[in-house]
């Protein structure tokens, strides 16, 4: 994650000391992604170094409040107007282990799914909880900051399980073409073998 | 508490020999007060099946289905009739509203079939417009509003005399997701106000409204899932 355009970006609003940049971070990211004081602090002091940002003299309570200079405002608007790269997808643990399950021998594949499902299904249910809190009013912009980066989680999820709801229904479908896959096949009689346990 | 739904090991076979289908298969399920459930599953899970056997619109073929406590099977067509107009609310996919009613005439309309004055009916129908937030729409007919709009009125429909069972099969299917969502809002409200809710969707992002999220596949629950305590989600910081 871009903490380093994350702070510069804040800057553009005003001079700040590091304990104020991390809690406008987290105010508009709902402490999604939570930031340790020494990290606002390592990375000031790289973008000082790089003539992105420039701290003034300690105040009486020992505060350092920095200032964004030029190259540092023509960084962010670079920031701003530059998509973000796509070329190297994080590594997606799931997407490995469901490659490796259908792969590997005795791995239940239904079940890997299912399970999956059943636990982004919980956080999304998570996420919504938190979204219900409708304040009745227009939000403020941290609000909605923080509502839009709560969408992104949201959608996020949803995503996921609708991929594996579609590995299922591609694993079914290659069970009835192909029944000597064995995994597969394991896959697609999951439900019924769990019929007279679950129900 | 007493459950305003509940399914007991219901079973549901369409057709006999080598066209049976198993729609239903051995299915358990409680709704309380208060609680929405949402079932989830790809289409023949059996999702809308369970829907229809809640509301009396199709009979099990073994096991009971009890709305109120009162098991469905021990009534005649009136008495389903009338549980269909007093205690269950039916949400659709299409609105289904009266084209030639406008919107307070289609929400009165089962008061009205229930016998009660016309008068006091639209009282009744103008409040439910209010709690949905369309009470400006109520001359209007369906054709002069929005998808949205019409939903909202289905669902006002729904509720009305004071119901206590919700019934959705995919009631944001045709709408945006903005729309969607206030939708959503709307049926959770109303069962944060005590009404008990079953919502059939293919959408997660939609189950996600209910408290419980039942999974069917071939007739069969497979899995529930909880969501966490929120106070523990906002210790844990989200997504952390």
């Amino acid at each position: 994650m871009s903490v380093k355009q994350a702070l510069l970006a804040l800057l553009e609003e005003g001079p700040m000391y590091g304990y104020q940049l991390r809690s406008e971070f987290e105010q508009r990211t709902g402490a999604t992604w939570p930031l340790n004081v020494g990290q606002v602090y390592t990375t000031l002091s790289r973008l000082e170094r790089d003539g992105l940002v420039e701290g003034s003299a300690s105040d009486d309570e020992g505060h350092v409040t920095y200032r964004i200079t030029g190259t540092g405002r023509d960084e962010v608007r670079a920031w701003f107007t530059t998509p973000v790269a796509r070329t190297h997808p994080p590594r997606d643990e799931l997407a490995i282990k469901l490659a490796l399950a259908v792969t590997v021998a005795g791995v239940d594949v239904g079940e890997v799914i299912q399970q999956q499902r059943s636990a982004t299904m919980a956080a999304l249910q998570d996420y919504t909880r938190l979204k219900r809190k409708d304040p009745g009013r227009p939000p403020e912009p941290a609000e909605l900051a923080w509502s839009l980066v709560l969408d992104s989680l949201v959608f996020a999820a949803e995503a996921e399980i609708r991929w594996l709801d579609h590995c299922e229904a591609r694993l079914r479908r290659a069970m009835t073409e192909r029944p000597a896959v064995s995994q597969v096949d394991q896959a697609g009689q999951d439900t019924h073998t769990r019929e007279g346990t679950r129900s | 508490m007493n459950a305003v739904l509940e399914l007991v090991s219901v079973n549901r076979i369409h057709g006999k020999g080598e066209t049976e289908v198993h729609a239903l298969r051995s299915v358990s399920l409680k709704v309380q007060p208060g609680e929405l459930v949402a079932v989830m599953g790809p289409s023949g899970s059996g999702k809308s099946t369970l829907l229809t056997l809640s509301g009396g619109l199709d009979q099990p073929t073994s096991g009971q289905v009890l709305v109120e406590g009162v098991d469905l099977a021990e009534l005649g067509n009136k008495g389903k009739a009338r549980i269909r107009r007093t205690s269950v609310g039916y949400v659709f996919q299409d609105f289904n509203l009266i084209p030639a009613l406008t919107a307070v005439e289609n929400v009165a309309l089962p008061r009205e079939l229930d016998g009660e004055r016309a008068s006091v009916a639209r009282t009744a129908a103008l409040a439910a417009l209010d709690e949905v937030g369309i009470a400006e729409l109520a001359d209007r007919f369906p054709d002069e509003m929005s998808g949205g709009q019409q939903q909202r009125v289905a669902i006002a429909r729904a509720v009305i005399g004071e119901r206590r069972l919700i019934l959705a099969d995919e009631p944001t299917g045709a709408l945006d997701t903005e729309t969607g969502e206030d939708i959503l809002r709307l049926i959770r409200a109303r069962c944060d106000a005590g009404a008990a809710g079953v919502l059939v969707t293919h959408e997660a992002r939609h189950a996600a409204w209910a408290d419980r999220v039942v999974f069917l596949r071939d007739g069969v629950v497979v899995d529930e899932s909880h969501p966490t305590e929120p106070e523990t989600l906002l210790e844990q910081g989200v997504g952390s």
